[in-house]
C-alpha cells in the first residue's frame, strides 16, 4: 500500500508543480469555451474531475482484464457511460448550468486529459491510486480554468459567480467593462499570458529552440 | 439554396469550431508547425467531419429521438440519453471503416493521411460538431453542409496558424513565451480577426 506521501503528492502534484493544462496541453479544448463565467467554470470543473477520477478507478480496476487491442474502445464506453450519468445529473438537477455548458459536458468524452490518464496511469496502476490521480488531474484542470474565469468574469462584466464586485458605468458605477474579455480571443491570451508567468517561474518547462 | 450558402459560410467562419469553440485545440497546437502536415490533417477532418455529422443525424432522427422508434412499434420511448455513446460509437465506427477503405482503394491518400486518421475519433471538433447538429436540430441536409463547412473553416484556421508559426520560427520570442505561450497569443489573435466576420450573412 502507498504512503500517505504518496498519495498527497498525485492528487496536489498536478494542481501546480505539474499541471496538466499548462505544461502538457491537455484538454484544452473544452477548457475555454465554459470560462465567460466562474460558476460555469466551477461546475465544469467539477464534472471533468469526477469523470476523470472515476473513469481512471474503473478502468484500472478491470486493467488486468482487457485485451491490448481494445483497450480505447473499452477506456471509450466506460468515459462515455460517465459522461452521460453526470450529464443527466446536471440536467436534474442544475438545469440552467447545463443549458449554458451546451455541448461542453459532452466534449468531456473526447477530453485529452481523461484519456490521457486512463491510458497513461490507470492501465498500470491499482484502482485507490488512479482515482486519486484522476482526482488531482481534475483538480489542476479546474485550477487554470477557475483562474481564467476569474479574469474574464470580473473584467468583463465586473462580476464574479454573479455577485457585482467593480459597479459598472451603465449601473451608476465607475467600472468601464472590457467587452473584449467576454469574446472567445480573450480566453487565448490569457491562457498564453499565463503560460508565460508560469515558464518564467518555472524555468526548466521553457521549450529550447 | 441560399439558406445552405449562409449555413456554410457561418460554419466556415462566423462559427469556426477552432478559433469560436476551441474545439479540436489539442492536434490543432501539437500539429500546426509545418504547412503540409497542417493541411493534411485538415483535409482529414473535413472528411470524417463531412461523413460523421450527416450520419449520426440519420442515427439520431431514426433512432435516439423522443418517438423516433415509432416504426419499431415503441412510439413512446426516448433514447436521446443514449446519444454521447451512440455518436462516439459511430464516428470511432466510420474512421475505422475509411481507414480500411482507403487502405485499399486510395492508398495515396491512405499514405498522407494515415497516421492522422485514427487520432481523429478522439478529436474534439468531430464529437463537438455533432453535438452541435443536435443541439440545433438541424435536417440531414443541413448538417452535411454543417459538417463539411466546419471541417473546411477548421482546415483553413489550422493552416493559417501554421503558415504563422512557420514565419515566427525567425522571430526573437522572449524565452519563457516561445513556443506553448506565443502559439496560445497568436490564436488569439487569430480569433480576433476572424471576428470581424461576425456580422457576415447571405
Amino acid at each position: 500500500m502507498a504512503s500517505a506521501k504518496e498519495m498527497k503528492a498525485l492528487v496536489f502534484g498536478p494542481v501546480f508543480a505539474n499541471n496538466p493544462i499548462a505544461l502538457q496541453v491537455l484538454g484544452i479544448c473544452s477548457a475555454l469555451a465554459v470560462t465567460t463565467k466562474l460558476d460555469k467554470a466551477l461546475v465544469m470543473g467539477l464534472a471533468l474531475t469526477l469523470v476523470t477520477a472515476f473513469s481512471s478507478m474503473f478502468i484500472s480496476m478491470i486493467r488486468n482484464h482487457i485485451p491490448s487491442s481494445v483497450r480505447i474502445i473499452v477506456q471509450m464506453t466506460i468515459i462515455a457511460s460517465l459522461v452521460i450519468v453526470v450529464d443527466q445529473i446536471l440536467k436534474a438537477y442544475a438545469y440552467n448550468v447545463a443549458k449554458e455548458l451546451s455541448v461542453f459536458v459532452g466534449l468531456i468524452i473526447t477530453n485529452c486529459i481523461v484519456m490521457g490518464r486512463a491510458e497513461a496511469y490507470a492501465m498500470k496502476s491499482p484502482p485507490l491510486m488512479s482515482f486519486l490521480d484522476g482526482i488531482g488531474n481534475g483538480l489542476g484542470y479546474t485550477v487554470l480554468l477557475v483562474i481564467v474565469a476569474v479574469v474574464r468574469e470580473l473584467l468583463g462584466s465586473g462580476t464574479l459567480l454573479g455577485v457585482e464586485i467593480l459597479p459598472l458605468i451603465s449601473a451608476g458605477g465607475w467600472y468601464q467593462p472590457n467587452g473584449l474579455l467576454l469574446m472567445p480571443p480573450s480566453a487565448f491570451f490569457i491562457i498564453g499570458l499565463l503560460i508565460w508567468m508560469l515558464r518564467t517561474w518555472r524555468p526548466e518547462q521553457q521549450e529550447k529552440h | 439554396m441560399e439558406h445552405y450558402l449562409s449555413l456554410f459560410v457561418r460554419a466556415v467562419f462566423v462559427d469556426n469550431l477552432a478559433l469560436s469553440f476551441f474545439l479540436g485545440m489539442c492536434t490543432f497546437i501539437a500539429i500546426s508547425k509545418q504547412i503540409k502536415t497542417a493541411f493534411s490533417l485538415g483535409i482529414a477532418v473535413t472528411v470524417v467531419l463531412g461523413l460523421s455529422v450527416p450520419l449520426n443525424n440519420i442515427v439520431f432522427k431514426q433512432f435516439l429521438a423522443p418517438g423516433a422508434l415509432d416504426w419499431l412499434g415503441f412510439p413512446d420511448t426516448d433514447l436521446s440519453f443514449l446519444g454521447f455513446i451512440a455518436y462516439i460509437g459511430v464516428i470511432a465506427g466510420l474512421v475505422q471503416v475509411l481507414e480500411m477503405f482507403l487502405d485499399k482503394y486510395v492508398p495515396s491518400l491512405y499514405n498522407a493521411l494515415g497516421i492522422f486518421l485514427p487520432l481523429i475519433t478522439v478529436n474534439c471538433a468531430i464529437f463537438g460538431g455533432v453535438a452541435f447538429m443536435v443541439e440545433r436540430d438541424y435536417t440531414l441536409a443541413e448538417s452535411a453542409v454543417f459538417g463539411l463547412g466546419g471541417g473546411v473553416g477548421w482546415t483553413l484556421a489550422i493552416t493559417v496558424m501554421a503558415a504563422v508559426s512557420e514565419k515566427l520560427k525567425y522571430a526573437d520570442v522572449p524565452v519563457a513565451l516561445r513556443g506553448l505561450g506565443s502559439r496560445f497569443i497568436m490564436v488569439g489573435l487569430m480569433s480576433l480577426g476572424f471576428l470581424s466576420f461576425s456580422g457576415v450573412s447571405l
